[in-house]
């Protein structure tokens, strides 16, 4: 058979998730990271982030908004979706998506950003003309008391908000992790490290994103980078890069140790098949150098100018290997039998259902999506207007 | 023969009762309840098989009964039920040599093995409809379901079509059906075996290497055959609570 190697059970000839499925713990993680982010400023007041803090809640709800787009699409039945919502089987992890996804969606993230940003839609309500005045009396729900009391308490419910919104972002990616690792029927994804994992590998990949959006914004909008906020952002990633990459060691340490009934499958994978994604671009370049070169920038003195090359190259070679490692656990825990005596391919097709084409598509709506917000929703200049002081 | 009106008649009439409750008990089998059939009760079933791994020979009768008695796609990768063979050298159980070409359904080609030393047999394969079924606990909506006499079913007028029942069982008995998009897997014939028949593939072994077994049923050969038998199931290890069990599984089957 074509791209089997060994022996395989008959009905493991078609392989089940594709790179659609890739994209789905890829986009929640950015959504998760990106969240957590922000409420750094909010919750712990660090006010060197500041910069990011607007423009990572609007990044969370795009990502969030085409998150469910890849499962939805792989689907043999879209169309019966809604019954997960209807009638979800309770002991399925994948029947929770639907609500952990609502949750995080409209209780945390809009609400939150509702709240704090209720006091411009409401002047752009009051300043703007036409279709544009619906849209914005719309989105401040033709409410426009933004007296200082009225303000003082959106932000105390904000603040009470984020401080939910943080184990909600734990919970929505740790989740993500647990579809997997719950799965015992196949050893690679089986181990109670995988939410863990998922989890901090979702905030290094959230972190670095929102880093590489917060240059890019600047960069169009032609102003200096803050380089107060783009060190402590590094420095997040860098600390946060350290546990997630620890975590996996640790796993795969405990793997190699052990050698299980699943060992010298998992094993011959990772020196064949896998060798590129995983070895090369996963840990070498996607991880062992981004987290070298943020180490250096903790380490020596440096001039601004290549502080800030170094952080948006380790910031791209961070979210191409945390792409890597989502490939690896939802590809590669696909590519050895449940026999363990053998081994299949993974084709990627171009313009069809689940190619290559409707994956890109997926990834560059959410910056379109992005881009909207940012235009209904500036997350810049309210610093410069008064604003009520913060509880 | 000697008959008489009387005896002809009250034959006769039995019949008629018969095959009308019959009648009436398919009705309900098609209508998806069987347990509102009059002679088909639900709880006095727990199915399970008997697969008696030195009696097979590796014939594919099985397969083929399977893929015409439930219309499976004759491609790859389509298989409620498949045999595979294994050669093994018995010092060296990690590492036997299997094979399933087209799930068995043409039967084997002869193999000659020059090695006296190695053992070669056959192990048909099917859902083990578990009593803990992992495919079941993952299901978004309980399109996968077990029946309360122990059979594992899908519902395929509500299955999304997700696969993650696939990914979740260690024995790779499911696939999706590229026909309806939804997921296929072995009924147990349930069609049959609440009519009072046995499944495709055990009523034509022409070995009796499968039997299906009605665990619940105090006069079924089952109880005699776990009793006397060194019975195994299928990777214990998953503890899966399958209900498949084999007479002379060796050490070497995954």
């Amino acid at each position: 058979m074509n791209g089997v190697e060994g022996f395989i059970y008959p009905n493991e000839i078609e392989l089940q998730w594709s790179v659609l499925i890739v994209l789905y713990p890829f986009i929640t993680g950015l959504v998760a990271g990106a969240f957590i982010l922000a409420s750094l400023e909010r919750v712990f007041n660090v006010e060197a982030v500041k910069p990011t803090y607007r423009l990572a809640l609007l990044t969370a709800l795009a990502f969030l908004l085409v998150a469910p787009l890849p499962l939805q699409i792989h689907l043999g039945h879209p169309e019966r979706s809604l019954e997960m919502y209807l009638t979800p089987h309770t002991t399925s992890a994948m029947a929770m998506f639907g609500f952990v996804y609502l949750w995080y969606l409209m209780v945390v993230l809009v609400l939150e950003i509702w709240l704090d940003y209720r006091r411009e839609i409401v002047l752009k309500w009051r300043a703007s003309q036409g279709w544009l005045r619906t849209v914005y009396g719309a989105m401040a729900l033709w409410s426009d008391n933004i007296s200082d009391s009225a303000l003082k308490l959106d932000d105390r419910i904000g603040k009470t908000l984020t401080v939910i919104g943080i184990p909600s972002a734990f919970l929505l990616h740790g989740y993500v992790g647990f579809i997997f690792g719950s799965i015992k029927a196949n050893p690679w994804w089986s181990t109670p490290l995988m939410p863990i994992v998922f989890l901090f590998s979702a905030i290094t990949s959230g972190v670095a994103c929102i880093l590489l959006l917060y240059f890019v914004t600047c960069w169009y909008r032609k102003v200096t980078v803050d380089m107060r906020c783009v060190d402590t952002v590094s420095k997040y990633l860098f600390y946060a890069f350290v546990v997630d990459f620890t975590l996996e060691m640790v796993d795969l340490i405990q793997r190699i140790y052990v050698s299980d009934e699943s060992f010298r499958a998992l094993d011959f994978m990772v020196h064949t098949k896998l060798f590129t994604s995983q070895i090369v671009v996963q840990i070498l370049v996607g991880t062992v150098l981004p987290i070298a070169m943020l180490g250096v920038t903790q380490l020596v003195r440096m001039k601004e100018a290549a502080r800030r090359a170094i952080y948006v190259m380790a910031g791209t070679l961070t979210l191409i290997g945390i792409f890597a490692m989502r490939w690896n656990v939802v590809i590669g825990g696909q590519l050895f039998s449940k026999s363990f005596l053998g081994y299949t391919s993974y084709k990627m097709e171009f313009a069809t259902r689940e190619g290559l084409l409707p994956s890109i598509l997926l990834m560059i709506l959410p910056f379109g999506i992005l881009w909207v917000l940012i235009r209904l929703l500036p997350p810049w200049g309210h610093d410069e207007q008064p604003n009520v002081k913060r509880a | 023969m000697n008959q008489d009106r009387r005896t002809f008649l009250g034959q006769t009439g039995k019949l008629l009762i018969l095959s009308a409750s019959a009648a009436l008990a398919w009705e309900h089998v098609l209508a998806g309840t069987p347990e509102n059939a009059p002679n088909y009760n639900f709880k006095d079933h727990w199915w399970g098989m008997a697969i008696d791994i030195e009696k097979c020979i590796g014939c594919g009768t099985c397969v083929r009964a399977c893929k015409t008695e439930n219309d499976v796609l004759l491609e790859d990768g389509n298989f409620r039920t498949w045999v595979e063979r294994y050669v093994v050298d018995p010092a060296d159980l990690d590492h036997p040599r299997v094979e399933s070409p087209s799930g068995g359904y043409a039967g084997f080609h002869e193999r000659e093995v020059k090695d006296t030393n190695l053992k070669m047999f056959f192990v048909p394969k099917l859902c083990n409809h578990c009593d803990h079924s992992p495919c079941v606990q993952v299901c978004p909506v309980g399109a996968t379901f077990e029946s309360p006499d122990g059979v594992v079913l899908v519902d395929k007028t509500y299955c999304l079509g997700c696969r993650y029942c696939v990914q979740a069982c260690p024995y790779g008995c499911r696939f999706i059906d590229r026909r309806t998009e939804t997921v296929d897997k072995c009924s147990l014939c349930y069609h049959r075996i609440t009519k009072g028949l046995t499944t495709a593939c055990c009523e034509t072994c022409p070995t009796g290497a499968r039997a299906l077994a009605d665990l619940k049923d105090p006069r079924d050969p089952i109880h005699a055959f776990l009793r006397d038998h060194k019975v195994q199931v299928l990777k214990p290890q998953m503890a899966t609570g399958s209900k498949m069990y084999y007479n002379g599984l060796d050490g070497s089957v995954r």
